[in-house]
């Protein structure tokens, strides 16, 4: 490599650079096209007041607008409770299953992998159909269950109560989200050093303490990953509120994700919908950065 | 003593298989619900306490919805997520490979972009996003819900993490030898990571089959619709109508689910090689 003989009078990383850069090409038009352009517009534009009929600059007009608007601020507050509060759910329930379907056969394993990745592959838009009519207070079995095991005494609006209508949806988008953290901790947990785990086994230690100081510090770099990426996809939830509850009732389970989407297409104010992106975007760099802070000072020990 | 212990506290055992088949239910259930509903009467899908399995089947609800432009509609969600396969693959592929394997000026900077695009919802730019789509024309055909997709971040990092396993020797012996980059590239790199390619492909086709998000704000006239869309405008037309929902639910559900079970493996595989490293 130190001696490769160069015709053309270019350093050796200049030629990498690029033969690099040919190969990038591609992923880099598409990416500056279709991500870098937009990021740039919606952040420039987001400064006007931007609609089908006007566009004129108002500086931080929108931003100011978006922090003394309740809509916004509940949609807010719904956003961060739905990611802090599906998150952990997701955690424990993957790693719950993971533990229990370890230790069953490599069939039984593949069968409760493909069935927790069911709704995942079967797709939101189906899975609501279903959900939809469970969660429907007079034909649904949700209420018909509960009515004759005699838990409540009268039907219950699932989807148009706030009481209930965001922990719906945080159910629903827990089932469609758990597939991918159960492969992950099952192949971790396969990746453990079985001479640790009889180590362990014959210094007396229960399976409780084997799981609490050989197991989880050896998949920890695991749950990391899987809270950055549902955390990632929990800040994506949209055709699950669209679907189910349109964000209502009264915007109680709008989030930015919904409330965006509503602004621009059904209000057509441009301007407006992109302040919120523009928040929405530094809310999950936030959110990144804290995980990304937790994450290097864990991982090292 | 030492058998005892490997199988765990049998008490925890039997509670928690127990936990775990009931949880399985809430998962397998929409699925199950859809497919028989699909089969029963109009009334049936609706009644209470519910019918557990079709006691009269009959066809009437997929006959109903094939009076939609479902067959349409199923062409184009395999045109759009065959599409976007092949484009995500061919530009993750080349793009992951430099990435791993070659030093070049703004290598880092890059690859730190493209990580940090992976955690940005498409909602934050939605608005520039259907700009860009019109002013290129694209607007309302399938290539508005294509085009979006292909700089996908997570499919150059899954690439990337895949052509870290190519040994640097290899690439060198092959330069000595005399290949020359794009040699090299279809010769030596493509046939390595070709496991890596096979599970981008499902993921990616997963993906963009259920894609509803980008097909809602692009696509709008009927004939345009895929069948996640299909279904939703016809969940907005028909809400009480189960019949016809369940039916469009099962036809939008199981293609993809046939090829999920068909690729479970090399989909597995990718899922986790792309943690390993993360």
């Amino acid at each position: 490599m130190t001696t490769v003989k160069n015709k053309k009078p270019l350093t050796i990383m200049a030629r990498e650079t690029i033969v690099s850069y040919l190969f990038l090409a591609p992923a880099l038009i598409f990416f500056i096209v279709f991500v870098i352009i937009p990021i740039g517009m919606g952040a420039v534009t987001s400064l006007f007041n931007y609609t089908p009929k006007k566009f004129e600059f108002i500086g931080l007009g929108n931003y100011t607008k978006l922090f003394t608007n309740e809509i916004f601020l509940r949609s807010l507050k719904n956003t961060i409770l739905l990611v802090i509060g599906v998150v952990p759910l997701i955690v424990l329930f993957s790693l719950f299953v993971s533990v229990v379907i370890y230790q069953k056969n490599a069939f039984v394993r593949s069968l409760f992998r493909g069935i927790f990745y069911l709704p995942v592959v079967t797709g939101t838009v189906s899975v609501t159909v279903v959900w939809k009519w469970i969660f429907d207070p007079i034909s649904g079995v949700l209420n018909y269950v509960l009515m004759s095991m005699g838990v409540i005494d009268k039907e219950i609006m699932w989807l148009g109560d706030k009481r209930y209508a965001l922990w719906c949806i945080i159910l629903v988008l827990l089932t469609t989200s758990v597939g991918q953290p159960i492969i992950l901790y099952i192949a971790a947990l396969g990746n453990l050093d079985p001479s640790h785990i009889e180590a362990a086994e014959i210094d007396g230690a229960n399976s409780w303490q084997l799981f609490r100081h050989i197991k989880w510090p050896g998949i920890m770099p695991t749950t990391l990953y899987v809270v950055v990426i549902t955390t990632i996809n929990s800040f994506q939830c949209f055709s699950l509120i669209q679907l189910l509850t349109n964000g209502g009732p009264n915007y109680n389970t709008s989030t930015i994700m919904y409330l965006v989407y509503e602004t621009a297409f059904r209000q057509y104010k441009f301007g407006y919908a992109n302040a919120m992106g523009v928040v929405l975007a530094i809310i999950i760099g936030i959110f990144s950065w804290i995980q990304f802070k937790c994450f290097s000072n864990d991982v090292s020990y | 003593m030492d058998k005892k212990l490997k199988k765990g506290n049998p008490v925890f055992n039997v509670i928690s298989m127990v936990l775990l088949t009931l949880v399985t239910l809430v998962f397998v259930f929409p699925f199950y619900w859809v497919v028989t509903g699909s089969f029963k009467t109009r009334i049936d899908t609706v009644t209470l306490p519910p019918q557990w399995w079709p006691t009269s089947p009959t066809m009437e609800s997929w006959v109903r919805l094939f009076k939609q432009p479902a067959w349409a509609w199923l062409f184009n969600s395999i045109f759009i997520a065959g599409i976007t396969m092949i484009l995500v693959c061919l530009v993750s592929t080349s793009a992951g490979y430099v990435l791993a394997k070659k030093r070049f000026y703004g290598r880092v900077f890059l690859f730190s972009m493209f990580v940090a695009a992976m955690a940005l919802p498409k909602q934050v730019v939605l608005v520039p996003l259907v700009r860009q789509i019109n002013f290129m024309n694209f607007h309302n055909t399938l290539w508005a819900a294509i085009l979006p997709a292909i700089g996908w971040p997570f499919g150059i990092f899954l690439m990337k993490q895949f052509s870290e396993t190519i040994p640097t020797e290899l690439l060198e012996a092959a330069k000595i030898d005399g290949c020359n980059e794009v040699k090299t590239f279809t010769s030596i790199v493509i046939p390595m990571v070709k496991p890596g390619i096979a599970a981008l492909a499902i993921f990616t086709f997963i993906s963009a089959w259920n894609d509803y998000f980008m097909q809602l704000i692009m696509l709008n006239s009927r004939s345009k619709l895929t069948l996640q869309l299909g279904l939703a405008t016809l969940q907005g037309e028909f809400s009480t109508d189960y019949g016809v929902l369940m039916a469009g639910a099962a036809f939008a559900a199981i293609p993809i689910i046939i090829i999920f079970v068909i690729f479970q493996k090399s989909f597995t595989q990718g899922i986790t090689i792309g943690a390993v490293k993360g």
